[in-house]
């Protein structure tokens, strides 16, 4: 049984903690907020991406481009997109483990692993996949410019044909309490069969020709599919920081009553035995 | 009082601007061109180089890195990787890349390629801002 003195020390120190997590708790509450916020104001241009992209694939044959090309795999890259900071309960390490399986599904065929967040590349580095290229310090000023980089070095060594295929392995945000780890194919572009927005409503004139402006439209579509994966797992990040500080919170909470409790049992079992000693001495006293 | 059309202009951060204008000109690859109401359905493709567009009264600056347009009866999207209002651009950041293109032009291992496109948008973002057009 602790003594008084060590419950109320440890009552203080729980305290402490629990102002700790309620702060970081608000921190990651306000951050996911704007997270989420520019995962709304990147919605207009994927829209308009994808309507242009829709309609130029609906007018020419997009097979020939080198970006839609099925090449048999003799060497994979694989792009595994996690946060920097931990304290997010099992965020990165579900990440981790999906681009796992996925490393360890292809261990017949060459990797070029890309890592983009600390978290990422220790997880994999720790279990023996060292990352070809890695990504530092990317979320402290999210910046278009960055997922730009990054598609761009994999678009490249897909056209030169360094890799046939690219993975990316990121977090979906599906909602503040919901984050899945996913795997989507970047390269080659998996084609939507152009269903619906395909119909030419209007006769458009083209300028350049449809090829040309497909040929400049393909790497935008794969830089801001980099993108949005860079924004989701940012935002996810954030919401699994918030649930896990909140918990935290509640947790230290209750030890906090339990120790409270334990700690006024204490304090009343002192005092009875106080009250038995001094009754006691005065009894033998009066005797 | 001539037509009006709608114009958007979105980026990957935001949407820009979105408002009715009188007249656009963008830089096109095939060159520049102008867009006033009541334009022919289009999608061209843009360059590195000034954007404006005239509402009412003013007319507005925008440095932008190249994209796409899409001209059709609903109004004129502009699609821009990025974009920046001539108030916006920091001129000291510009000049700083600028310099640092200059270096990788001069550096025969860089990436020329890379280097040539920096250059030409540090260069175009210095034009746009300081009105030099």
């Amino acid at each position: 049984m602790a003594t008084l003195k060590q419950l109320r020390t440890r009552v203080a120190s729980i305290t402490n903690i629990q102002r700790v997590t309620n702060a970081m708790y608000m921190v990651a509450a306000a951050k996911m907020r704007r997270a989420q916020e520019a995962i709304e104001s990147a919605r207009p241009y994927a829209e308009q991406l994808d309507l242009m992209l829709r309609r130029l694939q609906s007018s020419i044959d997009s097979d020939s481009h080198p970006l839609f090309q099925q090449r048999p795999i003799k060497r994979l890259a694989v792009v595994v997109v996690t946060a920097d900071r931990g304290l997010c309960g099992g965020f990165n390490g579900n990440i981790g483990r999906r681009a796992r399986l996925e490393l360890e599904a292809h261990k017949d065929v060459d990797i070029e692993l890309t890592t983009v967040g600390r978290k990422g590349r220790d997880f994999l580095r720790n279990r023996g996949f060292d990352a070809a290229h890695h990504h530092a310090d990317v979320y402290h000023h999210l910046d278009f410019a960055h997922a730009a980089t990054i598609a761009q070095q994999v678009t490249a060594d897909f056209v030169e044909g360094r890799v046939d295929r690219v993975l990316l392995v990121f977090s979906e945000f599906r909602s503040v309490a919901n984050q899945i780890p996913v795997v989507q194919q970047l390269l080659p572009i998996v084609a939507d069969a152009p269903e619906g927005g395909g119909q030419v409503v209007e006769d458009y004139i083209f300028e350049p020709n449809p090829e040309q402006l497909l040929e400049a439209l393909v790497p935008r579509h794969v830089n801001f599919q980099v993108w949005s994966a860079l924004l989701a797992t940012n935002a996810g990040f954030f919401a699994a920081q918030m649930t896990s500080m909140d918990n935290a919170t509640k947790n230290a909470g209750d030890l906090i009553d339990e120790l409270t409790r334990e700690m006024n049992k204490e304090r009343q079992s002192s005092i009875t035995l106080e009250l038995m000693d001094i009754i006691g001495g005065a009894e033998a006293v009066a005797h | 009082m001539p037509a009006s059309f709608h114009l958007r202009i979105v980026t990957p951060a935001q949407i820009l601007f979105s408002g009715d204008v009188l007249s656009l000109r963008a830089p096109g690859s095939e060159g520049s061109f102008g867009v006033l109401a009541n334009h022919a359905a289009m999608v061209a493709s843009l360059t590195t180089g000034e954007l404006n567009f005239a509402g009412d009264g003013d007319r507005r600056h925008l440095a932008t890195s190249g994209g796409f347009v899409e001209v059709s009866s609903e109004g004129v999207t502009i699609l821009a990787e990025t974009a920046e209002f001539n108030s916006e651009i920091d001129v000291d950041r510009a000049r700083a890349s600028l310099d640092r293109a200059r270096e990788h032009l001069a550096n025969q291992s860089a990436d020329r390629a890379r280097a040539q496109a920096a250059l030409m948008r540090a260069v175009n973002r210095l034009k746009v801002a300081t009105g030099g057009a």
